[in-house]
């Protein structure tokens, strides 16, 4: 693959941190900017990306910058942009799809799943797929049904694919960027509830790499783990559990394919006890795989068996029954009791 | 008649000019009994319809403002391809709907209020479409109701509830969709399996010229009523704000293929002259101008025009106004008077049979809310801390 730059390290003479504040949303549409500027083989396809700027906003800007060949307002078919994103990453480019909700991923689905994910395992290494799916994920935001949908474990499960979600709007910053250099397909799912709070961004240090998982709080009674918008839940009830005397240490995720195990697992040997916390339904889950794999890496190490809070395990509800279905600080310090009891 | 992409070896059914003037030539020979067997009632009826419609649009509109809806979609601009075509269709018929019917489905019996509890959180579906004039829910993927609307066609033909000639008996299937969704795949497949099948099937296609912020050059360099006849099904194109046009050709169609003609097709060239929803700002992609020209050529300005030229009386017109203020109120105090959805609703209808899993979150659920003490009213979205 051609013109692929590392955007992940940062000037060797530069020093000293160069923070900006700025919300999650406008910080992808930073790291989607240097990107494009870093890569000319660099193009946004989606649906109202262009003249609009996104349903969201995220994109705002950058066809005015890049123009109309490289911020593409497509057809409206998910399955068609998918696909075409395949065959532009065969010539040479490296395409980021947006898909404007969570729940309309699935038209295009079959060019996710058995397509995209699949390409590089089929040429035997030959060729690689280049391709990020931008997906806005999650609930919070009171809206009707197919737009609070959290899928991501249907793309966890899928081998071929990495799957990524940032909390903060400086890791949004840096993941977009390193999503795009991954030569493999990357599954990037924006929290959209996270899109407005600001947030502090080091231009200069991405801090971690993409793949990394990262201890945000620490604390030495309980691990509480999540990712995308469920961590500043989780801060919330850390802050919560502090003023009634509990001590919770908290990570973040960040990525849930591969899982980087290794400060989970550093974590729970020191606390001795896991709450998982997601918005998507339990059953079959990521949360299930890594409460899973922690009570099989760190057995000896544990007070209390690894508990999970998520979703219930029916449709996204009707959005004034949200709040009933999203875990929220009292669910995850619900588990944090029911850990600490054992 | 012109639209951005049409023009070319398209003839438009237009019946009524945009002044109210009814329009003959050859091309419309064939229609014009239709019309001309409908009677002033009938006539008066169709512009009851559009008027009531576009009163509950406004209401709708002015609550989603004030934070009473999550959302709303509005119908503006589009209310005379649907009431003309909701006409057309007989009590048999089924509808389905993707989600800017609004006009089709109060002339179906759907009550408002069900359409306002979709787009203020209270359920995802709003009605039984076997009690409701065979209307059935929205569909919120774009293009997805037209496989639904294909298959349950097919049915109709595999059950002998279609073909035998009587139009009274005989049913049809009516699949909407947008000119955005002629892209997705689902459309096309579904038009595969219609011509495949020959269904007794109407595709009506609302071409409201923007799929949120796209116009319909970039789904189609083709007007797309040419699509039609690439799968081998017969199409038509007609001015959608004629809401005669739309009721004399889907009630030719309809018939035809209720008696074994087989699928037909019809783009209504219309207009969303309001947003695509109420989150949406389409002065950020389109002209004032284009809105302009749109706005007059309104469906129920033409129409007045036209039941004023027969003689109808200013006070049939008052009289609407005055019965589209009560419904309007009649909507907003309803609404607001909604009760809180139930618990129940999120687990008790995942499955058709009780489920282990849905038990024992649900009884997990309730135990759960027991332990903050006693409910408050409005218990079922208080997610506060005890």
């Amino acid at each position: 693959m051609t013109d692929t730059v590392t955007t992940a390290a940062a000037p060797a003479d530069e020093t000293r941190a160069s923070l900006e504040s700025m919300p999650l949303g406008k910080a992808i549409t930073a790291g989607l900017r240097k990107a494009m500027a870093d890569d000319p083989r660099v193009l946004l396809m989606g649906e109202d990306i262009g003249t609009l700027g996104g349903v969201f906003r995220v994109t705002e800007g950058l066809q005015a910058e890049f123009g109309t060949d490289r911020v593409i307002d497509t057809p409206l078919a998910e399955s068609g942009i998918v696909g075409t994103a395949i065959g532009l990453a065969m010539g040479g480019f490296r395409p980021v799809c947006e898909i404007q909700f969570d729940g309309f991923i699935y038209p295009g689905f079959d060019q996710i799943t058995s397509q995209l994910a699949k390409m590089t395992n089929r040429h035997e290494g030959d060729l690689q797929m280049p391709v990020v799916i931008r997906v806005p994920y999650g609930g919070h935001i009171g809206a009707v049904e197919h737009h609070q949908e959290s899928p991501e474990a249907y793309f966890a499960h899928t081998a071929g694919l990495r799957v990524v979600s940032p909390s903060t709007p400086h890791d949004a910053y840096w993941m977009i960027q390193e999503a795009i250099a991954s030569n493999d397909p990357v599954m990037f799912f924006e929290p959209k509830s996270r899109y407005w709070p600001k947030g502090e961004v080091d231009l200069s240090d991405p801090q971690a790499p993409l793949h990394a998982s990262r201890v945000v709080r620490t604390g030495t009674e309980v691990t509480l783990l999540g990712h995308g918008a469920m961590v500043s839940v989780l801060l919330q009830a850390a802050e919560i559990a502090a003023a009634e005397g509990i001590s919770v240490e908290v990570v973040d995720l960040r990525s849930l394919s591969p899982v980087d195990y290794g400060p989970i697992l550093e974590s729970v040997r020191k606390t001795g006890r896991l709450v998982v916390a997601q918005e998507a339904p339990g059953f079959v889950s990521v949360g299930s795989e890594i409460a899973a794999t922690v009570a099989e890496k760190a057995f000896y190490s544990l007070e209390a068996p690894v508990l999970r809070v998520s979703g219930f395990d029916t449709p996204f509800p009707p959005a004034k029954l949200e709040t009933l279905y999203l875990p929220d600080a009292d669910r995850v310090l619900e588990a944090v009791d029911r850990a600490l009891a054992y | 008649m012109s639209s951005t992409e049409a023009g070319r070896d398209v003839t438009t059914i237009q019946l009524l000019s945009p002044t109210g003037e009814r329009v003959e030539s050859d091309e419309t020979a064939e229609f014009q009994p239709y019309v001309d067997a409908l009677t002033d009632e009938q006539l008066q009826a169709f512009h009851r319809d559009m008027v009531l419609t576009r009163r509950f649009d406004v209401e709708a509109a002015a609550l989603a403002r004030q934070g009473q809806l999550a959302l709303w979609v509005p119908s503006h601009g589009q209310e005379g391809a649907q009431i003309g075509l909701a006409h057309a269709t007989r009590p048999q018929d089924h509808l389905f709907p993707s989600y800017r019917e609004h006009a089709v489905a109060l002339s179906r019996g759907i009550d408002p209020v069900d359409i306002l509890r979709l787009l203020r959180g209270h359920t995802h579906g709003g009605w039984n479409p076997a009690e409701h004039g065979n209307f059935h829910v929205y569909t919120l993927v774009i293009g997805s109701q037209t496989l639904h609307a294909t298959g349950f066609a097919m049915g109709l033909g595999l059950d002998g509830k279609s073909g035998s000639g009587d139009v009274e008996v005989d049913q049809a299937v009516v699949a909407f969709f947008g000119d955005g969704a002629t892209s997705q795949g689902d459309v096309s497949e579904a038009l595969v399996f219609a011509a495949s099948f020959q269904t007794p099937e109407l595709f009506f296609l609302q071409n409201n010229q923007w799929a949120i912020s796209v116009p319909v050059s970039r789904q189609s360099r083709t007007p797309l009523v040419h699509r039609a006849g690439g799968f081998g099904i017969p199409g038509t194109q007609i001015d959608g704000n004629d809401v005669l046009a739309s009721y004399a050709v889907s009630r030719r169609d309809l018939d035809a293929a209720r008696t074994g003609g087989g699928p037909r097709f019809i783009e209504a060239m219309t207009y969303r002259v309001g947003a695509h929803t109420s989150s949406d700002d389409p002065t950020k992609y389109r002209t004032d101008d284009e809105l302009q020209g749109w706005i007059a050529r309104d469906p129920i300005a033409r129409f007045e025009a036209y039941l004023r030229s027969r003689g109808a009386s200013d006070q049939f017109f008052a009289g609407l106004v005055a019965e589209g203020d009560d419904l309007g109120a009649d909507i907003r105090q309803r609404t607001l008077a909604l009760p809180a959805p139930e618990v129940g609703l999120m687990f008790d209808h995942v499955y058709s049979e009780p489920h282990p899993l849905m038990r024992e979150q649900k009884e997990w659920l309730a135990r759960y809310e027991q332990s903050f003490g006693p409910a408050p009213t409005d218990a079922p979205t208080d997610g506060g801390r005890a």
